[in-house]
């Protein structure tokens, strides 16, 4: 590997277990920039735990993160950020009370340099505002941009949900189910919006469905039981024998 | 904020600068109570409304500073603008100092050692007796006026000067919670560890927070030192918090102007049942749980769905 080409994401051996469970055990993982990257796995195979650890909201119990090369291990989740990592979550995390421009706005404030600044109204920072109308409308929640946050349908927050996490210009990406929950329709359309998402960010998706994960993405890591399954291209993966049954015995639970 | 409140809010304030010419030298003294009161409420309302921390022990900052100039100007003969800036620096490096130990945790937790550290100091202005004069207190603070040298004294010259320290302060907080650091308040106050995967340093915004909050409840505790003439431990005990905590949460946490009216609410209701009763505790408790049950989100928020 050049220098100029280091990984947007790097992990090496990760753990971490909650009391005797190892919800990680040992997973490496390399993202490179702008790559589109599927982690596939049945529930409770870790996916969420190890977005947890990518982005800081609890420090790994033994291995390594590394970051656009650096090594974050020991960083908190908002030193992270700043490095140029964002991700959403799986149960929407949004600001209930605030209206949707708010949101917004109050993302947008997160690497500017202005989020202390007291001396002056937010409505006078026009650019800030801007930012947030361009990013509203690229979700198309403009129309609803001064409702309350919590007063949007599930599908519209799940949007917001993702445009909260766009608003710091991110080049590392990570979705967490963001189509869950979803009907057909928005499901669809939430697909079009991250498909659409500029080339040069890399994207670690987690889905449950398949066939989503392997429209979507160029490479595709199966996690079961907190371990690395197998790792490759899309042909590769549904190719897999223990894939397949994996994929067979959970579509037999439904 | 709707024309209706808007226009209700501007014949408020034309009435509170009529009012030393029609209303009795004792209701203008209310009505000073009320402001300064009011400017505390405000600052408790950043930290408990839109930060979305509760503190009990909120009335110890502004005990600190209202000591700090009782102090000064009577043990030490200090001019006047000595003991204002020392009440406000006093103050608000004492809420720097006590921001650093509960800006850590959060919710019923803070709430407890608020109140711990609250009492704390109310125990230290009872009992370090050489400097806080215990029990009795420190008296004899001069008069606002005389002490600045204003060309005009009495009760309607200091409720003058109080309007416009509670112009100036609510005017700083009204521009603060509009504040793109005002916004990430109420972020944090929503959404907490969103806040944090977001980029922000949360524990830094809640300590400005309890900072700022502090610094304005310096402002009141300065003006209370002038007001009263003499500082008490009651500045600083339980009750007093309390009943801040009430204005906030009666008048309507996170919209400034609810906490100026719960101080209002709850400064007159005081005077008028001290006349029939003692037992004003037992009051509070009542009027509390009647506004939770009829208001939960105070009386500002009556009728709108809207909140900050
Ligand atoms: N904070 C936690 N404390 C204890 N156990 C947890 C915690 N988070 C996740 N787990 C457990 O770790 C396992 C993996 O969970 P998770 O990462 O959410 O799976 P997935 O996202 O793949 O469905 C599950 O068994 C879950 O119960
Ligand atoms: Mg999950």
């Amino acid at each position: 590997m050049t220098a100029s080409s280091t990984a947007a994401l790097k992990l090496e051996q990760v753990s971490r277990h909650f009391g005797g469970l190892k919800a990680v055990d040992g997973v490496s993982l390399t993202v490179q920039p702008g790559e589109r990257h599927a982690l596939i796995g049945p529930n409770g195979a870790g996916k969420t735990t190890l977005f947890n650890l990518i982005s800081g909201e609890f420090p790994p119990t033994s291995g390594r993160v590394e970051l656009f090369g650096a090594d974050v291990t020991k960083v908190p989740a908002y030193k992270r950020a700043a490095l140029g990592i964002a991700r959403t979550f799986q149960i929407t995390k949004l600001f209930p009370a605030l209206t949707v421009r708010e949101n917004v706005l109050v993302a947008c404030t997160a690497l500017d340099r202005r989020r202390l600044a007291m001396h002056r109204t937010v409505a006078s920072c026009t650019d800030l505002r801007d930012a947030a109308d361009r990013l509203l409308e690229s979700f198309g929640l403009l129309p609803h941009a001064a409702e309350t946050a919590k007063n949007l349908s599930y599908g519209d927050q799940r949007k917001l949900e993702v445009a909260l996490s766009m608003a710091g210009r991110p080049r590392l990406l990570l979705l967490d189910e963001p189509m869950a929950g979803l009907s057909a329709g928005e499901s669809r359309s939430m697909h079009e919006l991250i498909d659409r998402l500029d080339r040069s960010i890399a994207v670690l998706l987690i889905e449950h469905d398949m066939d989503v994960a392997f429209a979507f993405a160029n490479r595709v890591t199966v996690l079961h039981h907190g371990r690395v399954l197998t790792e490759g291209s899309c042909d590769e993966v549904s190719a897999n024998r223990s894939v397949q049954q994996i994929y067979l015995g959970d579509a037999a639970d439904h | 904020m709707g024309a209706r409140r808007l226009t209700l809010l501007v014949v408020l304030a034309l009435l509170v600068i009529a009012a030393p010419f029609v209303l009795s030298s004792y209701w203008v003294g209310l009505l000073t109570e009320v402001a300064i009161l009011a400017i505390l409420a405000m600052s408790l309302d950043v930290l408990l409304g839109y930060t979305g921390l509760p503190s009990l022990g909120h009335a110890s900052l502004f005990g600190v500073a209202a000591y700090a100039v009782a102090l000064l100007s009577t043990r030490y003969g200090m001019n006047f603008w000595t003991c204002v800036f020392a009440g406000l620096v006093v103050g608000t490096l004492a809420s720097a100092v006590i921001g650093l130990i509960v800006s850590h945790v959060r919710d019923v937790y803070f709430l407890m050692i608020t109140l711990a550290i609250g009492m704390v100091l109310w125990g230290l202005s009872y009992r370090w007796i050489p400097v806080t004069g215990g029990d009795n207190g420190l008296s004899g603070i001069p008069s606002l006026e005389v002490h600045a040298g204003l060309p005009f004294a009495g009760p309607t010259a200091f409720y003058y000067v109080t309007l416009v320290v509670f112009a100036l302060s609510a005017g700083a907080m009204v521009l603060l919670v509009r504040s793109p650091f005002g916004l990430t308040l109420r972020g944090i106050r929503e959404n907490e560890g969103r806040m944090k995967s977001l980029g922000f340093n949360t524990w830094l915004h809640c300590y400005l927070s309890f900072i700022v909050s502090g610094f304005f409840a310096s402002v009141a505790g300065v003006m209370w030192a002038y007001y009263n003439g003499f500082v008490s431990p009651t500045y600083l005990d339980l009750t007093a918090s309390s009943e801040l905590f009430l204005m906030v949460t009666l008048g309507g946490p996170a919209t400034l102007v609810g906490p100026v009216l719960g101080a209002g609410m709850i400064v007159l209701l005081k005077n008028v049942m001290s006349a029939y009763t003692a037992r004003w505790l037992l009051i509070l408790g009542t009027v509390y749980i009647v506004a939770i049950l009829t208001a939960p989100k105070g009386v500002w928020n009556l009728g709108s769905r809207r909140s900050a």
